[in-house]
């Protein structure tokens, strides 16, 4: 009988055997699928068994993450055996103890044999996609029917709000909460608890909880996925949240472009009412609080705190100044606590498992500062030239580079990485040498780009940088609101300053007035939307000044992208005389005959591409 | 149903197992197609159909078909997750009707996982 290899297990808590005197290590997992299937029980037995044989000193009990075989569970590793053990059972403890740990003779019964047909299909830990993730606001993604409230019971759901309204003061649940470290998830990074705080101790009734489902960044969807896989995780730390700072009423601000995550929302709200999760005296504990959806039309600007509310009040979606905080004057004038989906949908891990246990995943320290370090996870959609798109959520202090060529398995068809834009449309682009930047709040900021809420645009060498940072303005001029001028004429002159480069038209000068007007744009602006709008054309003029020299003064664009200055030709050397790049072309630009070399006329030439496209010979040219 | 009290949600997990853990419950296979709005964009209804159509033809009450959320390899869905009892689930990608009617045939009637279309077997490291 064959044992379970030990990479299963590998990466959550390697044991350094000779450091703490202990001969044995017994690593049970304690995820969420083994504690559902009774992982704390075994531990009690285990330690029980061990003292009765006067093992405590010799073999010691860790908890370890989940380690990915849940089917299996509770599953436990024993090191440094490395044997495997599943389906464990409390009636099995007092032998497993006794044989193995006692007399060293592992029980073969308990072990996992892995079916002789599945071994040559890869394990999940073996994949790199899978392999670095670190689920903790997806936990329950794919394995839970999100439209059934009792699945998400049975994964541990609403333990937290159960713990917190029966054993803890909501003082006491702000204070865990400051402790997790916990910083918003929308982008801004401000400590959930700090608001929590501030929120709770300024007078005013009502107090509202909102939650910002306006997930506007193109190419993003972190929280539609949370929302459409695991809406009652969102649901949870919301109550949790109107319980700390003591508020009865909730809204949840979510676009109507989302369908199914509304849906889906709809049907949990729906079903905990049923179960009185929401509305009066939840579990009889004299707490009141209910949610009601606030469908956004879809207005990107409705995603900043203030605009938000100002459209939740039925006024046009404009922000105002960020000095009249919304905590103390949110929602029609009253104190309000506004989250992201994910921030939520972490609450209640943090309150159920604690906040030191949080801290340990993550960057810097917050023991005395919030602000100290990035704690837990991130939720990243990772797009663009990149093998494997989807949906990743990583440890915080994770590098670039482990998430675009670990997780994203690299840049497809052999291409070179050349940048990675985070924080979407006003976040900032990243450069290939600073990939092995540690992914985390501060550090995304120090290098001119920022966390946002978590889109990842992977660039390879066909990427012009110029194009991209005229794309991103292209839809912030669209979005601005015109409320303040910086903002609104700021951009569009921006934006006509990057056609002007794009088409060969700008002027010497005209990089330096780029910046000028990025800078006012920037410090002027009257909310979050206007002053980081400017990122993407600033930072891609940081990091590749000379491609947008190469446009304004050589009028030639080094990824061969931008139309008004690169030319199609045909290499003489490599054409065969195919004839299917004239037969494909739409404007019949492309001259020649059979087994003659051909040539494009560049007057009729639209430059569409297509000819490239279809020579297997690679004979087409970009100049 | 009743207004829960705290002591509920360990029965509700209790009895929820049944349908969920296929060792507590009756069912042999779990049948899980991840119905996010990639998945479903990708095609997921089409897969769930035929999943159906595949239980309804051997007339089986032994096989759970359940859905669930997108499961984060976005750009290889539709897919589903196969769990036979006893055994570690198997994710399959990019699936059309005629590769589900063979993951039907061959896993889930005969027990042979099929490589060709599986991406992994276990589950994916929470917490």
């Amino acid at each position: 009988m064959s044992t379970m290899p030990i990479n299963n297990v590998e990466g959550k808590s390697s044991v350094d055997k000779e450091s703490d005197g202990y001969r044995m290590h017994l690593m049970l997992c304690a995820g969420t699928g083994c504690v559902s299937s009774g992982s704390y029980k075994i531990k009690d037995a285990l330690e029980r068994e061990l003292a009765k044989h006067n093992l405590t000193d010799e073999v010691t009990v860790v908890m370890t993450g989940c380690n990915g075989f849940c089917a299996q569970g509770p599953v436990m590793v024993v090191k440094p055996d490395e044997i495997f053990y599943q389906r464990l059972k409390e009636k099995d403890i007092p032998h497993l103890v006794e044989e193995h740990m006692l007399k060293g003779r592992p029980v073969k019964e308990l072990m996992y044999t892995p079916p002789a047909e599945e071994s040559v299909v890869p394990k999940m830990s073996d994949i790199g996609f899978f392999k670095k993730q670190r689920l903790l606001a997806l936990r329950n993604r794919g394995l839970i029917d999100p439209e059934v409230i009792e699945e998400y019971i049975a994964r541990g759901g609403y333990k937290a709000l159960a713990k917190a309204l029966a054993e803890m003061k909501p003082e006491e649940v702000v204070r865990e909460m400051i402790a997790s470290g916990l910083r918003g998830r929308g982008g801004g990074g401000f400590p959930t608890g700090i608001k929590w705080k501030t929120c709770r101790e300024t007078p005013g009734e009502p107090k509202y909880v909102v939650c910002n489902a306006d997930e506007g960044d193109p190419g993003a969807y972190m929280d539609r996925s949370i929302i459409e896989g695991d809406p009652h995780s969102v649901l949870e730390g919301m109550i949790i949240a109107a319980y700390a700072i003591g508020s009865s009423n909730g809204y949840i601000y979510i676009r109507h472009e989302y369908p199914l995550a509304l849906k889906r929302l709809e049907r949990a709200i729906a079903d905990a009412r049923e179960y009185g999760l929401l509305g009066k005296n939840i579990f009889d504990r004299g707490f009141d609080f209910d949610v009601t959806i606030h469908c956004g039309a879809g207005a990107f600007v409705c995603g900043e705190s203030t605009a938000l509310m100002a459209s939740m009040e039925g006024r046009v979606g404009e922000p105002r100044a960020k000095y009249i905080h919304t905590v103390e004057h949110g929602l029609w004038d009253r104190p309000t606590s506004l989250n992201n989906v994910e921030t939520y949908a972490n609450v209640p891990l943090i309150i159920l498992r604690g906040a030191k246990w949080f801290t340990s995943i993550g960057t810097g320290d917050v023991a005395d500062n919030p602000w100290g370090g990035s704690k837990g996870t991130k939720v990243f959609s990772l797009v663009g030239k990149v093998q494997n798109t989807g949906l990743v959520e990583v440890a915080m202090g994770i590098t670039l580079r482990e998430i675009i060529f670990d997780i994203g398995g690299g840049i497809p068809n052999g291409k070179k990485f050349k940048a990675v834009q985070t924080g979407g449309p006003s976040g900032g682009v990243i450069p290939e040498n600073l990939l092995d930047l540690p992914v985390d709040f501060d550090q995304l900021t120090r290098v001119g780009s920022m966390m946002g809420s978590g889109g990842m645009i992977v660039m390879d060498e066909d990427d012009c940088m110029v194009d991209i940072a005229r794309y991103f303005i292209e839809f912030l001029v669209g979005e601005s609101c015109g409320k303040c001028l910086p903002c609104r004429e700021g951009l569009m002159q921006i934006n006509k300053m990057l056609n002007d480069i794009c088409s060969g038209q700008a002027q010497e000068g005209v990089l330096e007035l780029l910046e000028q007007t990025c800078n006012m744009v920037a410090s002027c602006s009257l909310c979050a939307l206007g002053g980081s709008a400017p990122n993407p054309v600033l930072s891609t003029l940081r990091y590749f000044r000379d491609e947008y020299e190469a446009h304004v003064r050589d009028k030639k664009c080094p990824a061969g992208l931008c139309k008004d200055l690169i030319t199609y030709y045909i290499d003489p050397e490599k054409c065969t005389g195919c004839m299917l790049c004239a037969r494909n072309c739409p404007q019949n630009a492309i001259e020649g005959e059979k087994k003659k070399i051909h040539k494009i006329n560049t007057d009729l030439c639209i430059k569409c591409g297509i000819c490239r496209d279809v020579c297997n010979k690679d004979a087409v040219m970009v100049k | 149903m009743a207004k829960l009290k705290i002591e509920d949600l360990d029965k509700i997990m209790e009895q929820k197992k049944k349908t969920m853990s296929l060792r507590d419950g009756a069912g042999r296979v779990k049948i899980t197609v991840h119905m996010g709005t990639c998945g479903i964009a990708a095609g997921a209804r089409k897969i769930m159909a035929e999943v159906m159509r595949c239980v309804e033809e051997v007339d089986a009450s032994d096989i759970i078909v359940t859905t669930s959320g997108c499961a984060g390899f976005c750009s290889r869905e539709p897919m589903m997750t196969v769990e036979v009892v006893e055994q570690a689930p198997v994710k399959y990608v990019e699936l059309d009707k005629k590769k589900v009617a063979k993951i039907f045939d061959e896993h889930v009637m005969k027990g042979n996982v099929v490589k060709d279309y599986a991406l992994a077997i276990g589950s994916e490291q929470t917490l």
